[in-house]
């Protein structure tokens, strides 16, 4: 079996065996897999001009970030810095949030820091273009406190996060 | 900036498309399969009314759906006309943006099997701390 995940890659045998689940579904009930498919599409239609940022992004990581750099402001010894920055880039990130492991896993290979990489997958359920649609539904009141929370549990999501993963 | 610099970034660049698509592709399968097959008005039937038990509820349920958080405001919403309670749906809400149960896979491949585990359910627990803090400083602030 580890030989086969080896041969293959694990990345492709997940992809195998999700048309897998497809093909099975398609012979129980062709619709259904066709409506499936037709979220697929529509899906990858609007997440296409996002992949293409992230894909720029992490050409322009390889051309100009190094190690070292990646390690100053998002590394061990980045200090306090490094938080603000992923939240912030957290905030601003668009598309969903499968898009940015890429660039996360490039970086993370650079030396960002498991926390700053869970600060930053957190702080994206902050979503500005969203916000007054939350206030319509839940009120202003309500939304600004849940969004102070948020970024606060970002960043504790992160030290959490980094504490156990670096547990035996 | 030596031309060996935009080769290697280039290359790197292409290393990461040949990981990353048939993940990425395997994850909007995914999603297409759960948006079919878990119609929206099934959110509503999952709530028990029980207090205590409901932002739990919620938080998993949260975890599970995929798509876009405007839709998680729009069944919230709703859910909410119908008399669940705030710190449910609001559990809902957190864990649909914060938790990838469906993205795990793909989490794991790339970021690592025990960072996606432990972010994700270190996220489904802070869903329902955050509801339910949520909850009590709007009723505190009045």
């Amino acid at each position: 079996m580890k030989k086969i995940v080896q041969k293959i890659g694990a990345n492709w045998l997940f992809l195998i065996a999700v048309v897998l689940v497809y093909l099975i579904l398609g012979l129980w009930n062709l619709q259904l897999a066709l409506a499936g498919l037709e979220v697929f599409l529509g899906l990858l239609k609007k997440i296409l001009p996002v992949l293409g940022i992230v894909f720029l992004l992490i050409f322009v990581s390889n051309l100009f970030l190094n190690p070292k750099t990646v390690a100053k402001y998002l590394g061990t010894g980045a200090g306090t810095r490094g938080w603000p920055i992923a939240v912030i880039a957290g905030i601003l990130s668009a598309g969903p949030i499968y898009m940015w492991y890429p660039l996360l896993g490039e970086l993370k290979k650079k030396g960002m820091r498991d926390a700053l990489i869970a600060t930053f997958l957190y702080s994206r359920a902050v979503k500005i273009p969203l916000l007054p649609m939350m206030v319509y539904y839940f009120g202003l009141k309500l939304v600004v406190i849940l969004t102070i929370l948020m970024i606060l549990f970002s960043v504790l999501n992160g030290l959490l996060v980094e504490r156990l993963t670096t547990q035996n | 900036m030596e031309p060996s610099r935009w080769k290697r970034a280039a290359k790197g660049l292409l290393n990461n498309i040949k990981m990353s698509i048939p993940i990425l592709a395997g994850v909007l399968l995914l999603i297409g399969l759960v948006n079919t097959l878990v119609p929206k008005e099934f959110f509503s039937k999952i709530f028990t009314g029980n207090r205590a038990l409901d932002p739990l509820i919620g938080a998993l349920f949260g975890s599970v759906a995929a798509g876009t958080p405007l839709t998680s405001y729009l069944i919230g919403g709703e859910l909410l006309k119908t008399g669940i309670s705030l710190a449910a749906v609001l559990a809902f809400i957190v864990s649909w943006v914060t938790v990838g149960t469906i993205q795990l896979p793909a989490e794991s491949l790339m970021l690592g099997k025990k960072f996606a585990l432990l972010r994700n359910g270190i996220s489904l627990i802070m869903a329902i701390i955050i509801a339910v803090l949520t909850v009590l400083a709007t009723g505190i602030l009045g």
